[in-house]
This record gives C-alpha cells, sequence and structure tokens, in this order.
C-alpha cells in the first residue's frame, strides 16, 4: 500500500501556504499532522499532484484566551491541546472529549485544526465544535471569513470550505456566566482511540441553587455531520435536573436520527447507544459542576 | 518526483538519505538506511508496529513522510540495544517476562514502552495500558508486555539509585 506520487512542499508562512494552494488549485491538498491524510494518501483514496504542509509555520500554531473565546490555531497538536491549561481551564467539554482523540502517538502528529476541517462525522473535536458553537476561521490569499461549526459540515468529511482556503484557527467560546460548568463525554469504539461507533458530549452551567442556566449537548456517528441536539438543551434549560427529566427531555431523540448500518454497529443499535451516552454525558456534565441528579 | 536529500540523527548518529516527497519515515528506516527492526504492518496507522520515536515523542512511522523528518532526531528499536548489539535493560525485561512470541509487535510495544518510562519509571497499570493502547498484540493477550514494562521500570529504578 504505497501511496501515488506527489510533490511536497514546506510553507514557509501562511502567506506562502496560501500562495501555493491557490496555485495549486484542487490538485493541491494541505497537510499538517497527516494522521488521516497520510492513510488516504496510501490507500489512493486521495490523489493530490502536491502536498502544501503547514508544520512548519510557528504563526498556525498555539493556544490563548482572546475575549471571550478559546483560540486555537489550526496546526496546534492534539497533545498540546490535552496537556494546555488554558483548555483545562475555560473549555470543560473540550478537555472531557481530548482523551478520546486517537491514541498517544497519533496526538503527537495529529492537529486540532486537521481534525476539524477533515470532519469525520464520529470525531470528538468536531462534536465539540458543534457543541459549544466555536467559530472555524477560514483564509484564501485574497479573503478571510469565519463560519459557525454547526454550518461548516455538510456531509461526512464534506464542508463549506473551498478549495483555495485553508482553516488557520478555530475560536471556542468560554462560558463566563456566574455558576458552575460541568462537562461529560462518552464514546463507544471498538478499541479505545479508534474511530467512534457513536459518541456524545455535553456541558451545563448550573447557578447556585442548581438550576440549568446554559446546556450544549451534541451527538456523533448518527448522521453524516455531528448534531447538535438544540430541543433537548432546551427541555433542560430553566430546570433542576433530575433522572427524570433527563430522561423526558431525551424521549424519542433517536427519531431525528439517521445513522448508518454498517459492520460496526446497526441504525437501531447507534440510536440505542447514542441516547444512552448522551445520558451518560449529561449525568457526568451535572456532577462535574457539583450539582447531583436529584 | 524528485527525490530528495534526507538528513537527521537516527539512535544519536548523524545520518542522510534520499527519498522521494511519497516515502514515508518507516519506509526510508527500513529500505534507504537498512534498519529493519521497525516493522511494518498495517501502513495505515492503526497496529502500531512501525512505533518509532520522534524528537522526544512516539510517533508512527508509517504516518510521517520522510522528507517531514529530515533534520529531526529519530530513535528506533536499535537504539535500545547495548553498544555491543546484546538487548538492553528493556528488552531483556520482556524476554525475561515473556512480553512477547511472535515478536512482530514487539519493536513498536519497546519504542511505546521506552517513551513511557522516559516520563515515568513508576507507571500504574492503567498508565500502561494506556501508553501502549495504540499498540496491537495478537499473541500475548498484553498481560505478560505490561509485566514486562512494569519490571522494566523497577530495574531502571534500581539502577537509577
Amino acid at each position: 500500500m504505497k501511496a501515488a506520487p506527489f510533490d511536497h512542499i514546506a510553507a514557509t508562512s501562511a502567506e506562502h501556504a496560501l500562495q501555493l494552494l491557490g496555485e495549486a488549485g484542487d490538485d493541491g491538498m494541505v497537510l499538517a499532522g497527516g494522521q488521516t491524510l497520510v492513510p488516504m494518501l496510501a490507500m489512493r483514496l486521495a490523489r493530490p499532484s502536491v502536498l502544501i504542509d503547514i508544520n512548519g509555520i510557528a504563526d498556525w500554531a498555539g493556544i490563548d484566551v482572546s475575549g471571550d473565546a478559546v483560540r486555537i490555531k489550526t496546526a496546534t497538536r492534539q497533545t498540546a491541546a490535552l496537556k494546555s491549561d488554558v483548555i483545562a481551564e475555560n473549555l470543560p467539554l473540550l478537555a472531557k472529549a481530548l482523551p478520546w482523540v486517537g491514541h498517544h502517538q497519533t496526538r503527537n502528529r495529529g492537529t486540532v485544526g486537521g481534525s476539524i476541517a477533515h470532519g469525520d462525522p464520529a470525531a470528538e473535536i468536531p462534536l465539540v465544535a458543534v457543541a459549544l458553537g466555536a467559530e472555524i476561521k477560514l483564509h484564501s490569499q485574497t479573503a478571510a471569513r469565519p463560519v459557525a461549526a454547526d454550518s461548516f459540515y455538510q456531509g461526512p468529511m464534506m464542508s463549506d470550505r473551498n478549495e483555495d482556503e485553508i482553516l488557520v484557527e478555530i475560536d471556542f467560546p468560554i462560558w463566563r456566566d456566574a455558576g458552575r460548568t460541568g462537562a461529560g463525554f462518552h464514546e463507544v469504539a471498538e478499541r479505545h482511540g479508534d474511530f467512534a461507533v457513536v459518541s456524545a458530549g455535553a456541558q451545563v452551567l448550573l447557578d447556585d441553587a442548581g438550576v440549568c442556566q446554559k446546556a450544549a449537548i451534541a451527538v456523533g456517528g448518527v448522521s453524516g455531520t455531528p448534531a447538535r441536539l438544540r430541543d433537548a438543551e432546551a427541555n433542560l434549560i430553566g430546570n433542576v435536573l433530575s433522572e427524570n427529566l433527563i430522561d423526558e427531555a431525551l424521549t424519542g431523540i433517536g427519531d431525528h436520527m439517521d445513522p448508518a448500518d454498517d459492520l460496526h454497529g446497526s441504525a437501531d443499535y447507534r440510536r440505542r447507544v447514542a441516547r444512552v451516552l448522551i445520558g451518560r454525558a449529561l449525568a457526568d456534565a451535572v456532577a462535574d459542576a457539583g450539582g447531583s441528579l436529584s | 518526483m524528485s527525490r530528495r536529500d534526507i538528513s537527521l540523527t537516527i539512535n544519536g548518529k548523524a545520518t542522510t538519505g534520499v527519498a522521494e516527497p511519497r516515502m514515508t519515515l518507516l519506509d526510508f528506516l527500513r529500505d534507504e538506511l537498512h534498519l529493519s527492526g521497525t516493522h511494518m504492518g498495517c501502513e495505515h496507522g492503526v497496529c502500531g508496529a512501525c512505533t518509532v520515536i520522534v524528537n522526544g515523542e512516539p510517533i508512527r512511522s508509517c504516518l510521517m513522510l520522510a522528507v517531514q523528518a529530515d533534520g529531526n532526531t529519530v530513535q528506533t528499536v536499535e537504539g535500545l540495544c547495548q553498544e555491543d548489539g546484546e538487548p538492553g535493560l528493556l528488552q531483556d525485561a520482556f524476554r525475561d517476562a515473556h512480553g512477547m512470541q511472535c515478536g512482530y509487535c514487539t519493536p513498536g510495544m519497546l519504542m511505546s514502552a521506552h517513551a513511557l518510562l522516559q516520563e515515568n519509571l513508576s507507571p500504574s497499570d492503567e498508565d500502561i495500558r494506556e501508553a501502549i493502547g495504540g499498540n496491537i498484540c495478537r499473541c500475548t493477550g498484553y498481560t505478560q508486555i505490561i509485566d514486562a514494562i512494569r519490571l522494566a521500570g523497577e530495574r531502571m529504578k534500581e539502577q537509577g539509585s
């Protein structure tokens, strides 16, 4: 299993990378960590004539707080994100999800932006981006535009990104409201670190009385894109969360899902597992926020 | 595509070779440099047999291009041996604890274990499982591999004290 021939150019700056991609058009692909792209090359599912390597662009790696968001530059390694105090303090759901991303050996190369740009419907980081309403920044040689995460994805591995654009940064909103924020993340995979069959994440904000003030819930692996569960969120907000309330909020949740049947699980299995995992993620989120399910 | 000159440090030695852009670090090590200790398993990042350490971090050498490793520091399983080619401490621990059967996954297991023990000489079984979670072994059932890594950590501590 060897890749077809291609050229490799190490971009030396953001401008250089954008210029190279602009020139290459749809013959060019951006190489970040390569943990998904290199297997696709090996299996010849991708046949670019040139790879534009962005690993050497210092401006495109790093994590910081910018206003009310944590700004993660595209080529930030997943390991760096996992070890980041900024993420641990400000983005509880992302912090909970990152240990589920691949294996130690793939996180050392794999990037946050690469995972989001690739858009596997069961991947953890895109799920968190959709759940929290992250903003994705796309640059081309001539323009820059932000896209909301939940309108970024159009299908499995399909996004709103144009062929001359590079995803340069993701801004994850910080919940600064008064109260206690907690998060939970669960998934089912054949082996820890493998592609998830179904994944679910939840983040909640509880006030001093234990009333849910904000909720963000998303599920992966049950449709072509990660799906935010706004109806379920609305049913939780304004209430003291209990097992019964969560159970009611999740009733019929599978009816809105359109999962695939494949060798890893039937569509029915995915719907049932999704509901269970969302419930567990919510229970963990409440406990993480110092609450208890009455 | 044109072949590129690659210079890197492998197991402490400055090394050069030539690779076309599509050549993985794995193929470069095995076919260009004849360091065949690193094993080729799935070639798409699933099995972990090709694990090597680049700039101090364990990575899958089938998922990194040789051209990307230019200027980097790489450690392979050959680098775990003693200078006379005899097994090093970690390899001895795998032998003593029967941490292998067919041996195919062993180079990758050793490199993942080595990376763990560089940071933690007293890993819990959970730490060890996490460290080798990306390495597949179809023979042992993993238990003896975990024993071997724990044993190596103990021996390294004794040696250090």
